[in-house]
């Protein structure tokens, strides 16, 4: 390939190319970091998608800063984006990062810890003056201190090596200095032996309009890629071969995409519009903004002035026979949480979705969390059950939807899907299923017999028909009074309300999961049972691997219904010696399978706004069963450590 | 107004359930259920197509009462249950039902959105300037100093203005009328009714458990004439018992006044305008009222804009078309980056 003129001034210039010695891994940790404003989840997204292409499995983990305009080359404002890809089926977005590329001193401070020992740490070496280290908090330069003598440390002076490889593109400084990201994934290419050609015809399809900024961002990243190639500070290149993935048309998707995907293919396999109606909040937006601009699908979007409206127009809907939905996450549910009580009284069909967060309060709002449990089982005003479906992997959100919304119509309920965070906004390759063979949401509105109409005369299911206006002769009045059964007139008699209290929680203890009311793994007994609800999944799964591959008998138990719970989990759990539930909150599911079933299950607890490691996972086992944990367990970890979390 | 004509000429009480009603003896509810029911059959409503939503309140019981689909739904969220419901069934004729507590506290916020948004429905706010559900405390329309069960010693809080509150949201059409004059109420809530985008009508409405009186001063029959300016298209607005006071805008200025005709010229009085596109004569005709001014019934403001719902569909058509036809699910699902695995 011919070199690009000016670009490959690197030290020991060597003008002749020589072949590296190629590893090969069955996996790889990788994490882009730098400044928000640096692109890194654009450089994060690229590779993961020529990694795709490539033919790895494989999950991301984007990290976003709280503030969107935290000061610049500060730790608050440091943007992450990790990709574990992999030659066998990849359950999390990976624990240690093998090659941490720092785009700025503040990203090296953020995610130092992270990186394996010995891992590679490539940095802009142009990014550590006096004034960056001082805005990181470094006090003295960690690139020649000596602190990074246990990794790999490759030094490139990217913001040079950008500048000098774009000039003549004739960018202003700061639009050049925008392209520097693509001069990392050049090099991160070349490193991994991936081709360039997915990001190129991204580049001028996306640049199309702006031809001086595609030529720059092409020359940057073939630049990088190139100076890989030619300069002597990488040994070796590394190649992850494809996996072994079962036949089919296969996407990447994130949690968010899914959930999207799910609301829109649940009206259609009922033969209906849906009624989308949400109010934004971090991370549920982009739920928002992938169904506005799928109109064409037959979805109405509407974005209410505040959370308490977009579930009351989404009652509203269904009133009216749509398929609705809603999503927030926690703070929004809060303010749902009275008009989800008129939706149980008036037994409404209506999907919420919770993408959790850091609470309480505003809390963390770009940090993962699960701790919105007990809200969704129990956080209403009366007695107020309803069905909860939590997703346990991005994908996975997809068909939480779809049995949400079957739920909800069989039942006449509102359901709630639980994501979070980090299911959100994290992606993986999803085997696109066939739509001509996704079944069907059986709908009924009765219409008039010349019998009164009874709105509460309850079917097998215990649901009530939903008779909608514009039906002749089925004319009713419905609201948040009590009901006096069968008839629905309004009622304040004793003994009827009690009955009533009684039905709503029998239909919802009755309710049937649609798909796996939980999933699991290894032998129903054995010495550890580890149970765990959403988006842990993946790091229990490895863990449970691992462990089980070296003998230890551990199974693995992964609740999606957490309500009503499946009553086969209770002699399930007292099959174990000991039963412990990793979670991101306090305890909350254990206390419940605690109350539930009587067993004495442990919490595992981890509040920190990041996902469990499998190492944590697998040392939590160790503990419990009287081995030294070989990696300290999070609640022994200092303070300081968790600054950059 | 899109509601299918029901074949045979309807009655009043077809559009009454056969639920007991019941508000206090004398409570200014009565009158305007008596006046919508009259409406309704009068406009040969369907019932079936016609849905009352509520809220909480003395006068969220209404659509128990009505022989139609109802939603009596929690404090101040009527707008929002109305709201989805429209866009969702833009072929219903949906009407909500609120108070001045309802509509102006709790629900404040909703309020002002669904007027903004010009949905296609009918908004009727009775106002008593009490909480009567709750027994006696005061409401964001409780004039000050009202002693009341929550403020013995007076109320601190500025009134609200209703009508200035639609205006100040962009309302296509707001009006008021009051329960003591039927003759009128059913006038403007034919109106409301008639019109296409959110009609707004505040109804002067006497609570006399827990705020008899507070619209004497419009209602008794000595000083009516004196207190109340009936706002008319297109006429100078005069008002008294002998006709002989008017209104007009002190010279050089924007400050209305009250004028007595035999000292002012005729052309010097304003003229009413429903359908000035600036709203800014209604705004100024919502300031009015008591003492001072009379206060103005009638069409303040009735002008035609595209409604929300209307446009929420368009929008899908006009995706529909530029995407060539209506989405396939396969290709949503395949999406754009997909690649196969043998
Ligand atoms: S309390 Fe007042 S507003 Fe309520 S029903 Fe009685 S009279 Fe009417």
């Amino acid at each position: 390939m011919a070199a690009t003129p000016g670009a490959l001034k690197c030290e020991g210039d060597q003008s002749t190319l020589h072949p590296r010695k190629i590893t090969v891994l069955p996996s790889v940790t990788i994490r882009f970091a730098g400044d928000s404003g640096d692109g890194m989840q654009l450089a994060g997204t690229q590779f993961t998608d020529t990694s795709a292409l490539a033919g790895n499995d494989l999950a991301t983990f984007p990290d976003y800063p709280s503030e969107i305009r935290a000061p610049a080359g500060t730790v608050a404002g440091v943007s992450g984006y990790q990709i574990h890809l992999a030659n066998t089926e990849v359950y999390t977005t990976g624990d240690a990062i093998d090659a941490l590329i720092a785009m700025n001193a503040a990203a090296l401070k953020v995610n130092l810890r992270a990186v394996k020992s010995g891992g590679l740490i490539i940095v802009n070496e142009d990014a550590f003056a006096a004034n960056d280290l001082r805005k990181a908090g470094y006090e003295s330069n960690p690139l020649e201190d000596g602190s990074l003598r246990n990794h790999r440390l490759v030094k490139v002076p990217m913001d040079a090596m950008n500048a000098a490889a774009t000039k003549d593109a004739g960018l202003n400084p700061r639009d050049t200095d925008r392209c520097k990201n693509m001069f990392a994934l050049g090099l991160v290419y070349w490193l991994y032996g991936r081709s360039m050609d997915a990001t190129i015809d991204y580049i001028n399809k996306k640049f199309a309009k702006k031809p001086a900024v595609a030529k720059a961002n092409l020359l940057t990243l073939k630049a990088g890629y190139h100076y890989g190639e030619t300069c002597e500070l990488f040994e070796e290149q590394y190649q992850v071969p494809r996996a072994k993935l079962a036949p089919g048309t296969y996407r990447k998707m994130t949690g968010n995409e899914a959930m999207a995907l799910g609301l829109i293919t649940a009206a259609r396999m009922a033969g209906q519009d849906l009624v989308y109606c949400s109010y934004p909040i971090t991370p549920a937006t982009d739920i928002l903004h992938e169904l506005s601009g799928e109109k064409h699908m037959g979805v109405i979007t509407f974005q209410a002035e505040d959370e308490i409206a977009a579930m009351g127009a989404a009652i509203g809907a269904s009133f009216g026979g749509a398929i609705s939905a809603t999503a927030t996450s926690g703070p929004g549910v809060a303010l749902k949480s009275e008009a989800i009580g008129l939706a149980v009284m008036t037994e409404l069909p209506v999907v919420i979705v919770n993408v959790q967060r850091g609470g309480p309060s505003t809390g963390l709002p770009t940090k993962t969390e699960q701790s919105d449990l007990f809200q969704a089982i129990l956080g209403r005003h009366g007695e107020c059950p309803i069905p909860v479906i939590a997703a346990c992997t991005s994908t996975d959100c997809f068909e939480a939807a779809i049995e949400a919304t079957t739920i909800a119509v069989k039942y006449m309920t509102p359901v709630m899907v639980l994501s979070d965070g980090y299911l959100a906004n994290g992606s993986e390759p999803w085997l696109v299923p066939d739509a001509s063979r996704l079944g069907r949401i059986v709908v009924e509105h009765p219409t008039a017999d010349g019998k009164p109409y009874r709105p509460y005369l309850r079917d097998g299911n215990g649901a009530r028909p939903w008779a909608i206006p514009g039906t002749p002769g089925l004319e009713h009045r419905i609201g948040g009074l009590e009901k006096q059964d069968i008839t629905g007139q309004v009622s304040y008699d004793a003994v009827n309300h009690e009955k009533m209290v009684k039905l709503r929680a029998q239909k919802i203890a009755n309710v049937k999961p649609v798909g796996a009311s939980y999933l699991w793994t290894g032998p129903e007994k054995g010495d550890v049972l580890i149970v765990g609800w959403g988006s842990t999944y993946g790091a229990i799964k490895e863990a449970v691997l691992a462990l089980r591959a070296q003998g230890v008998a551990v199974s693995h138990c992964h609740i999606r219904y957490v309500n009503p719970l499946s009553e086969r989990i209770g002699p399930l759990l007292k099959a174990f010696t000991h039963v412990l539930v990793p979670e991101m909150n306090l305890g909350q599911l254990s206390m419940l399978l605690r109350a539930r079933f009587l067993v004495d299950a442990k919490s595992v607890s981890k509040v920190r706004g990041q996902p469990f490691t499998v190492q944590e996972i697998e040392d939590a086992v160790r503990a419990t069963m009287g081995a030294a944990p070989s990696f300290p367990v999070p609640a022994q970890a200092t303070a300081d450590a968790d600054a950059g979390g | 107004m899109e509601a299918v004509m029901t074949p045979t000429a309807a009655k009043p009480n077809d559009y009454a359930s056969d639920q007991e009603v019941r508000w206090c003896p004398g409570c200014g509810d009565y009158a305007a259920f008596a006046v919508v029911k009259k409406v309704l059959a009068k406009l040969n409503l369907d019932r079936s197509k016609t849905v009352f939503v509520s809220g909480i309140g003395c006068s969220s019981r209404f659509p128990y009462y009505m022989n139609t689909y109802g939603f009596h739904s929690i404090h101040g969220r009527a707008p929002t249950i109305a709201s989805g419901l429209k866009i969702a069934r833009p072929d219903l004729d949906v009407w909500v039902v609120t108070g001045d507590g309802d509509a102006l506290a709790i629900g404040g916020n909703h309020f002002i959105h669904l007027i903004r948004r010009n949905l296609n429905m009918k908004v009727l706010l009775l106002n008593n300037r009490i909480y009567g559900l709750t027994k006696g405390q005061y409401s964001p329309t409780s004039l000050q100093g009202m002693k009341t069960k929550s403020s013995p010693m007076g109320v601190l809080d500025r009134p609200m203005h209703p009508i200035s509150v639609a205006l100040g949201a962009e309302a296509t059409f707001a009006a008021r009328s009051i329960d003591g004059d039927v003759k009128h109420l059913e006038f403007v809530v034919e109106r409301a009714a008639r019109h296409k985008g959110t009609a707004f009508v505040e109804i002067y409405q006497n609570c006399v458990i827990f705020n008899e009186g507070a619209y004497q001063f419009a209602t008794d029959k000595l000083t009516k004439a004196e207190n109340v300016l009936q706002l008319e298209h297109g006429k100078p607005m005069i008002f008294g018992a002998n006709r002989d006071k008017g209104i007009r805008l002190r010279p050089g200025g924007l400050t209305p006044e009250v004028v007595n005709l035999k000292d002012v010229p005729a052309d010097s009085l304003l003229i009413h305008d429903e359908h000035a596109t600036d709203p800014t004569l209604a705004f100024m005709l919502s300031r009015l009222g008591q003492p001072g001014f009379p206060e103005p019934m009638g069409v303040f403001r009735d002008v035609e804009q595209p409604t929300y719902d209307d446009q929420v569909h368009e929008q899908v058509q006009q995706a529909i078309t530029q995407k060539g036809g209506r989405g396939d699910l396969q290709k949503l699902l395949t999406g754009t980056e997909s690649w196969r695995v043998s």
